[in-house]
């Protein structure tokens, strides 16, 4: 499978861990993930990309289209990352600015805890 | 003369395989490992657009993805079939500075800082290169399932940021997108 997804819920927050390319065949599965957990009213996301190895504009959009989602309920979509390969779209884009970036789950979590 | 042609049926699951060969090219043609990610990156947004651009309009016809080493460039062509609204003229000078078929300035896109090694300048997010807006060639819609969270341009915005030299030429019978890396190690 190019793409494997994961999800579980961590002090509240929907965790959904994601290995592998997403791309433009791999995308739709996460966005029907995404689109599955609001619809269970899972408002709170972090998408863990650290097992991450490719990533385009189809999965950009993706996570934008989840972070507009969740926000239409006044919730939030973090992301944690630290691979220089896949924040450089984040930057060409100027996405860095757009998303929550952190560098493990746990500090993810601990930073939606501090802001409520 | 291509030193690697493919062809492939316009289906998402194929622009995979395209990034994988393209890669693997450009690895033999001496383009340094730094630079492969950006080449994987941008050929598979080329083929990703020039699918779905396919898919709306001639579902049976394939992509075709040149690969050649000329003067110590590693250059990638993606030609799509797909009709396309007439070319407008150049845009006054964008910020991501895509030119119709003859420019390979890229304005917007600074290179001072980039380190090889893979560090960035991070005065690149953002600056110099919005992909909103950016209608100036006259594609279509590039629509993702369910609608795309992005306006049209963006791969090609994208793919800006990612290649110094990007040229697209777009006529009314299809579109091709060409990009270039050194392919020697003596390159800066």
């Amino acid at each position: 499978m190019d793409l494997k997804l994961g999800h579980y819920n961590k002090d509240g927050i929907e965790v959904v861990d994601v290995e592998g390319e997403i791309d433009v065949y791999t995308a739709p599965r996460l966005r029907e993930l995404l689109i599955d957990l609001v619809n269970k009213n899972n408002y709170q996301l972090v998408v863990n990309m650290e097992k991450v190895e490719f990533l385009d504009s189809t999965g950009l959009g993706v996570l934008v289209g989840g972070l507009k989602r969740v926000r239409a309920h006044d919730g939030s979509l973090d992301l944690v990352c630290t691979q220089e390969r896949i924040l450089k779209i984040f930057r060409i884009t100027g996405l860095t600015k757009v998303f929550g970036i952190h560098d493990t789950v746990d500090e993810a979590i601990a930073a939606k805890k501090s802001e409520k | 003369m291509a030193t690697v042609e493919v062809t492939f049926t316009p289906l998402p699951a194929h622009v995979r395989t395209a990034r994988l060969v393209a890669t693997a090219v450009a690895r033999r043609s001496g383009v340094d490992e730094s630079l492969l990610d950006e080449v994987r990156l941008a050929v598979g947004e080329a083929c990703s657009r020039a699918v779905e651009a396919h898919q709306r309009h001639c579902p049976a016809e394939p992509v075709r993805i040149e690969m050649t080493d000329q003067d110590q460039r590693f250059v990638v062509t993606v030609s799509d079939h797909a009709p396309t609204a007439p070319a407008r003229p150049a845009a006054p000078a964008t910020d991501n500075g895509i030119h119709d078929g003859a420019g390979q300035d890229h304005p917007g896109h600074d290179r001072a800082g980039h380190d090889r090694a893979g560090h960035h300048d991070t005065d690149r997010d953002g600056t110099g290169h919005d992909g909103t807006g950016h209608d100036s060639i006259g594609y279509e819609a590039i629509g993702h399932d369910g609608g795309s969270a992005f306006p049209a341009g963006f791969g090609l915005a994208v793919i800006s940021g990612l290649a110094e030299d990007v040229r697209v030429l777009s006529t009314s019978s299809g579109v091709s997108v060409r990009m270039s890396w050194p392919s020697t190690a003596a390159a800066s």
